[in-house]
């Protein structure tokens, strides 16, 4: 895709930051829930507004310790890899899929119970603006241009042409 | 190494930059998100520390070991057949109506939490009901090859029988002190439904009966004393972290017919089938009357109205923490104001119970702050949840299922951590839900109303229990392993005190006072206090 059109600098700049962001709120909210042991989506999953059976099957006894732990892992290694630009791609699909999942457990869909928010919200809330954000990062992939995967990129350049 | 050397030999320090800048970015933020996570918890540890409340569940009443009790039931109504199943006997339409409501509703927990409950090790023997219906569905489900239970004409033939060593009594109230007594001076063992007594002669002569035959156990079926906040609210009370209390609000609010004791008539009921003279007992005659039959606690007659059928809940929940005793004064006021439907005990009511001398402790100067004011104010006409609150001058407690404590803005004991920022007043200091994530399913407006109050179920080990059947069990284990019951005559003895005072202020319209030291409620020249309490003239004060 960059290679049809490459992109100016200022668009790169712009897609390293998206990126970095969305890492960095990642990062944060699970370092947040890694050192707080109390912490669980207990709540959350039983509370859900939307898919019930399936939430509420996710925050049973048997499920809630296996998925607060993924929950965790997913947050905190989507946003290293976002950070690092590192296997963005692959991050970029888990991050959606966590997204989605917050999302679809309380949809602020017309007409369904909102609960406590910050704001106001109409199908579209803050859940999926970041997952379209990272739609974005996966279509446009800045890590050859900032982040670790451009020493391999190098290499490899490097390495072909002797 | 010298290979390494050439492969990145085209890498300037730009580039350098470009592939690993996020690693500082990564760092710092997992830093902030550390350093967040140590501060507050640090903060929460010095603020608990502090407080030193400690959250540990109470021992539980003793073994349930040796020979079965063996148990009779007085009175198989609303109140019986929930005590029946604490006491882990189901009939066989609620199992057959739990079945079907837990497969409706995955969160119904009601007949899993029954059939996890332990084995009490009783036999229900006997059972006395005036209404022929009734007696025979207690038979027809608790008399089985395992547990031979027969119906007993009256309660004096059950007590006499030789059959039982304890009865449970869930009568209208003006049948409580009649029957308890009986089954006191029988030597047999009492659970007894609140308020304990129906008048005020009737408290001394249980009271005395009591100390008379310190053989027989009496408990006051104030299940919310097995509550877990409440004991922990009682350590947090006695580690003086609400500094002096000066006021106490509690509150009803109902809003439905159940809740207004409007309760069902069965199409059964008949002279045939209800033994009326039985009923009224020592009421003034009426002819048979289906409507006082079923709900009686419409009526001084046979009930006590919101001063003797939800203040004594909210009473002994506060007595419970903070053991003031009886009242010095009481003044009480409303009238029959939502349900006009030849009721004559009042729907809204304010109550007034002044303790002077009464103090939870200080941390202002010696002497500065002594008495206290307990305000109970219902209504049957509205269901906004107002919440018990325990004002003090350092914090606020809001008690319920869940303790949360607030710390006051203006504090005396808080000052210096509220200036440093580390009290928000705005924020509970401490707050204990002993349930954690668990979600309750809760069926009717009436059943949310005790369950905020904590007189449905309370929490061990995190687990969901019946108050019921842990109030009971603390019964069964004084019968078994000595011991006296957390509601007890003394405790009834004053719950009961204060619900007639209340009841006798509200009829007379004038503020009602305890001696303490000839315990007596001062009474005006030929006033007969009892007569005024039953008095069945339609409401005082209008």
């Amino acid at each position: 895709m960059s290679a049809s059109q490459p992109l100016s600098s200022a668009q790169t700049i712009a897609l390293v930051l998206l990126r970095l962001f969305v890492g960095w709120h990642f990062l944060y909210e699970g370092v947040i829930k890694l050192y707080t042991p109390s912490w669980t989506a207990k709540g959350y999953l039983l509370s859900a507004t939307y898919m019930e059976s399936f939430f509420h099957w996710l925050g049973s006894d048997s499920m809630i310790s296996l998925v607060d732990t993924l929950n965790v892992a997913t947050l905190i290694l989507v946003g290293a890899a976002l950070i690092l630009g590192f296997r963005t791609k692959l991050a970029s699909i888990l991050g959606i899929g966590l997204l989605l999942l917050y999302y679809l457990a309380h949809p602020p869909f017309p007409g369904h119970p909102q609960g406590i928010t910050e704001g106001s919200y109409w199908i579209i809330n803050k859940n999926l603006i970041e997952a379209v954000a990272l739609v974005v990062i996966y279509l446009f992939p800045t890590s050859m241009s900032f982040g670790l995967e451009r020493l391999f990129h190098k290499k490899e350049i490097k390495t072909q042409s002797t | 190494m010298s290979t390494d050397k050439k492969l990145f030999g085209g890498f300037s320090r730009r580039d350098w930059l470009k592939s690993v800048a996020g690693l500082p970015i990564l760092g710092s933020v997992w830093a902030a998100g550390w350093d967040t996570t140590e501060k507050s918890k640090l903060e929460k540890e010095l603020l608990l520390e502090r407080l030193n409340i400690k959250a540990s569940p109470p021992p539980p009443s003793g073994s349930m070991e040796g020979n079965p009790v063996r148990i009779g039931l007085i009175g198989f109504g609303i109140r019986g057949e929930q005590l029946m199943r604490a006491l882990g006997f189901a009939t066989n339409e609620w199992l057959e109506a739990m079945a079907i409501s837990s497969q409706e509703d995955p969160n119904d927990k009601r007949l899993e939490d029954f059939k996890a409950q332990e084995n009490l090790n009783v036999k229900l023997v006997g059972v006395c009901d005036i209404f022929d219906v009734r007696a025979e569905d207690a038979l027809r489900s608790f008399n089985t090859p395992d547990n031979p239970c027969k119906r007993y004409p009256t309660y004096l033939d059950l007590i006499h029988s030789g059959d039982v060593d304890s009865v449970i009594i869930a009568t209208p109230d003006h049948w409580h002190a009649p029957m308890a007594q009986a089954a006191i001076e029988a030597g047999v063992h009492v659970y007894v439904e609140k308020p304990m007594t129906h008048t005020v002669s009737e408290t001394y002569l249980l009271r005395d009966a009591v100390r008379r035959n310190p053989g027989a156990v009496l408990a006051v079926g104030h299940q919310h004393r097995q509550t877990l906040s409440f004991l922990t609210a009682q350590d947090a009370i006695s580690k003086n972290t609400l500094g002096h209390i000066s006021l106490v609000v509690t509150n009803t609010n109902r809003n439905d017919d159940n809740g207004a004791w409007q309760y069902r008539i069965h199409p059964d009921a008949s002279p045939e089938t209800i033994d009326w003279n039985a009923f009224l007992g020592n009421a003034p005659f009426v002819p048979f009357n289906k409507e006082h039959f079923f709900r009686w606690r419409k009526w001084w007659a046979y009930g006590s109205g919101l001063s003797g059928d939800l203040l004594t809940h909210d009473y002994d929940r506060i007595n419970c923490v903070l053991n003031m005793g009886i009242p010095k004064y009481v003044t009480a006021s409303g009238g029959v104001y939502t349900h006009r439907d030849g009721r004559n005990v009042p729907d809204v009511m304010q109550v007034n119970m002044d303790f002077p001398e009464f103090s939870s402790g200080s941390s202002q100067e010696n002497g500065k702050e002594k008495g206290m004011s307990l305000v109970y104010s219902a209504t049957l006409g509205n269901q906004f949840d107002r919440g018990t609150v325990l004002m003090g001058h350092d914090a606020s407690m809001e008690l319920g299922n869940i303790l949360t404590i607030y710390a006051d803005p203006r504090s005396t004991q808080y000052k210096e951590m509220i200036q440093d920022g580390r009290i928000d007043p705005a924020v509970p200091i401490y707050q204990y839900d002993p349930s954690a994530n668990g979600v309750d399913a809760v069926t009717s407006a009436t059943a949310k109303y005790f369950a905020n109050k904590g007189l449905l179920w309370t929490y061990r080990d995190g687990k969901r229990v019946d108050s019921t059947f842990l109030h009971i069990r603390e019964w069964l284990s004084c019968i078994r392993n000595g011991g006296n019951p957390s509601c007890g005559i003394d405790e009834g003895f004053e719950e009961a005190i204060t619900a007639h005072m209340a009841g006798l202020s509200y009829k007379t319209g004038r503020r009602m006072e305890w001696d303490e030291e000839t315990e007596k409620i001062i009474t005006l020249p030929e006033e007969e206090l009892d007569a005024i309490l039953l008095d069945n003239s339609v409401s005082y004060v209008s």
